[in-house]
């Protein structure tokens, strides 16, 4: 049993780590989300030429370095660390995984964008009645001639200002909610049809309202297999999710590291307020639920490679310790900081509002643990 | 044991409900509703609609314009208010300076600073908390000498630093912790002045929170000159009026009825919602659950605070046991909009302050806001007496331990 990073994987967090000491400190990162743009395309330049990052995923056979999904993790939890919003979980996990997973005809020279910088992602999948239900969909495909005809309504689609495809998934059969009839497709955000509404997010990310009217593309342009492409969509957003929960050991260890300094440093009554017990527990109680995540985000990635209901129920599993240690280790960071905490110039509370977000993204703790229960328990009974 | 409420208090009710729907400004219902940021004049429009009819202040002695309710009606009121979504009458004049005037300060203090705070002509600010003093308020360091004025009156100097000075952008007056006496031990050198926010030497800063709104500030005093018959009560017992003032802040925390009217809503909101399994998510187990838990949980502090009022019908005024209703009130309010943001689902996400809904909508328009709610709503638990605080103060008071 061996929990420890190869000597590669550590130099790439070192890497990432200087370059973003160097350039993403709170107020670089806290000007770049107020600009126009809400991001900056330099960074991004910088991932794919200087870092290398955007790459080392990917096989060789690609022109990546062939890290695979424990260098996803590393990079993502140092990106929590400096709360990075660019759309590296947009374009290199998930549009990196349809891609190759999926192996559409032209997938290698898309791949070749992404690890170059040039192509950007955004994965509109949810719908407004959907909730987190992946096969919910009332956007439909319709086969005309020798492609496809996308109609329908995308919801908050993350980093889709700043995409130049989009990964979407569509009706190409069955009803709403069927498993079957799932298909999925590469859209360029420029196609005739597509429109946005854009807006920021409330933890400093640019999403956008997607619309889909009579919208024409190839048939090239679909990934998977016409109709049942819903296990490669399952498939994917599971390691998502797991590269959602590296990140948010980024952020849960700054929201810990940051109220530990902090109540070392304030005084009230004379000494500093982590001298009284009834803090000194709940900082404790923070510290378990981060290492309780940092177990549970090892597990889902190492469950990644194995089959289907094994991975779904590692994965799930994961996002519910981490959902629940976002809002107890988020809130807690808060309220130790007493008014601080509440102030925008300070770093707790934007690291606590991104938190809050990852709580909800692919999916709530009550989501999981539904998913958990019909895979392990209903499974058994 | 009787927990009914009498015939007479359900006509009361009546009258209260008839009035609240006759009278409250249709526009500034509008500007609620599009959560459009509401001016100074907002909220005294309606805070002197209530003072032409006699209701601004119903608690206040009957010879400055109370109305002699009693605790059952003064919580109907509360709760046919919160009803109605109807916007409160700020507390800071109201229930938090007022009560000290009226019970410390002279005639003249009372006669001067009374009407304009029932009749909604000043706006009243809480000058508390520093930087260095915050659970330990008593450690407050704004300092006040006294000095002869050029026209031979006397004076103090006011020199420091509050913080977290709601709406202080607003004010016209505020009552401060000063300390007078630096030698003496924390409590015993402080005293309680009144001042003028247009005095030379008063800034006001804005302090962002973390949903993006403006409701704090730090205000910094450069040598202020403050009259000296602005003290209320004796110099250096001003923590004796200060420890009156938080009893009234806390007895009024619960927020019973408010969050009464924010868990409709969040059934409301949950019937339109659509679950995993596309049914409604108020028919979720596992959602409709943790509301239930909720509901109970409110309930419990209903009652509690019904207790507590009927306690001060029987001449008991309010004590220790308010912690309760704050510890309780508050953490029912965060729970509301922890709920609140689940059920709204993708759409917590979107950031839309600042821009009117109907400029065009994203996602349904009552998860507009949730997740700036939630946020917002954490500083309930830190302030008035952080939550830790008010558990010592049961522990000490209460218990005795």
């Amino acid at each position: 049993m061996d929990f420890s990073f190869t000597d590669e994987q550590s130099m790439l967090r070192d890497s990432v780590a200087g370059y973003l000491a160097d350039h993403y400190d709170f107020d670089a990162r806290r000007a770049a989300i107020k600009s126009a743009d809400g991001w900056r395309p330099q960074v991004w330049k910088a991932f794919a030429e200087e870092l290398g990052i955007l790459g080392a995923s990917f096989s060789e056979e690609h022109g990546g370095l062939g890290g695979g999904v424990t260098d996803v993790m590393v990079v993502m939890e140092e990106f929590g660390k400096a709360l990075v919003v660019e759309p590296y979980l947009g374009t290199v996990v998930i549009a990196g995984g349809f891609l190759t997973h999926g192996a559409p005809s032209g997938a290698g020279e898309l791949i070749g964008q992404i690890i170059e910088g040039k192509a950007t992602f955004a994965f509109a999948s949810a719908e407004p009645q959907g909730r987190y239900t992946l096969s919910d969909l009332k956007t439909t495909a319709r086969k005309q001639g020798v492609g496809y005809v996308l109609n329908g309504h995308k919801a908050v689609v993350i980093g889709a200002p700043w995409a130049s495809h989009l990964i979407v998934t569509a009706r190409t059969g069955g009803a709403q909610r069927d498993a079957r009839g799932v298909s999925v497709f590469i859209v360029d955000k420029n196609a005739v049809g597509v429109s946005t509404r854009d807006y920021p997010t409330v933890d400093g990310r640019r999403a956008s309202e997607v619309t889909f009217e009579n919208v024409s593309v190839a048939a090239e342009a679909m990934i998977g297999p016409e109709g049942e492409a819903l296990p490669l969509v399952e498939r994917v957003v599971d390691e998502a999710i797991a590269a959602t929960c590296a990140e948010s050991l980024g952020v849960l260890r700054r929201l810990h590291e940051g109220t530990l300094a902090y109540t070392k440093e304030r005084k009230q009554f004379g000494v500093p307020i982590a001298s009284f017990q009834v803090l000194q527990h709940r900082m404790v109680d923070m510290f378990i639920q981060l290492e309780q995540s940092i177990s549970m985000t090892y597990m889902a990635h190492v469950k990644l490679g194995e089959n289907d209901v094994e991975r779904a129920k590692g994965v799930s599993a994961a996002k519910v310790q981490i959902g629940r240690a976002c809002r107890f280790v988020g809130q807690n960071a808060i309220q130790l900081h007493g008014g601080m905490g509440m102030t925008d110039e300070m770093a707790i509370g934007h690291y606590f509002k991104r938190a809050t977000m990852i709580e909800g993204e692919f999916g709530s703790v009550d989501h999981h643990l539904r998913r958990y229960e019909a895979l392990s328990l209903d499974r058994a009974a | 044991m009787d927990l009914d409420f009498s015939a007479e208090d359900k006509v009361f009710r009546e009258e209260v409900r008839g009035f609240l729907t006759q009278n409250y400004p249709a526009e500034l219902r509008a500007k609620q509703q599009n959560e459009e940021a509401l001016t100074k004049e907002d909220y005294f429009s309606w805070h002197r609609i209530l003072a032409k009819k006699g209701w601004a202040a119903p608690a206040w002695p009957v010879e400055w314009g109370g109305t002699a309710w009693s605790p059952t009606q003064k919580y109907i009121w509360s709760e046919e208010l919160a009803k109605a979504e109807a916007l409160p009458v700020l507390p800071f004049g109201v229930t938090m300076v007022a009560p000290v005037i009226y019970t410390f300060g002279t005639e003249e203090q009372k006669a001067r600073f009374l009407p304009g705070i029932r009749d909604g002509i000043e706006w009243w600010c809480q000058g508390y908390s520093e930087p260095g003093a915050g659970s330990d308020l008593a450690s407050l360091k704004t300092k006040a000498e006294r000095i002869q004025g050029d026209d031979g009156k006397e004076y103090y100097l006011v020199n420091g630093q509050k913080t977290w000075t709601t709406l202080a952008q607003h004010a016209d007056w505020g009552f401060f912790l000063v300390r007078t006496d630096p030698t003496a031990k924390p409590q015993a050198g402080i005293s309680f002045l009144l001042i003028d926010m247009k005095s030379p030497g008063i800034s006001v800063r804005p302090i962002i929170t973390l949903e993006g709104g403006h409701e704090v500030n730090d205000v910094f005093l450069d040598n202020v000159k403050v009259p000296v018959e602005n003290r209320i009560f004796h110099e250096n017992q001003g923590w004796t009026c200060a420890k009156s003032l938080l009893l009234h802040e806390r007895s009024g925390i619960a927020g019973v009825a408010r969050s009464k009217r924010g868990l409709e809503r969040l059934r409301q909101m949950a019937r339109s919602e659509l679950a995993d399994d596309a049914g409604t998510l108020l028919a979720d187990p596992f959602f409709k659950r943790k509301v239930a838990e909720l509901e109970i949980d409110l309930t419990a502090l209903e009652y509690t605070e019904l207790r507590t009022l009927a306690g001060e019908s029987a001449g008991k005024g309010p004590g220790p046991e308010s912690s309760i209703l704050k510890i309780k009130g508050t953490e029912i309010q965060q729970r509301l909009t922890e709920l609140t943001l689940e059920a709204a689902g993708h759409y917590g996400a979107p950031y839309l302050r600042n821009v009117p809904h109907n400029l065009g909508a994203v996602g349904p328009d009552d998860a507009h806001g949730v997740a700036g709610a939630y946020f917002n709503v954490r500083k309930t638990s830190i302030y008035g007496g952080s939550n830790e605080i008010q558990r010592n103060i049961i522990a000490k008071v209460v218990l005795g331990i």
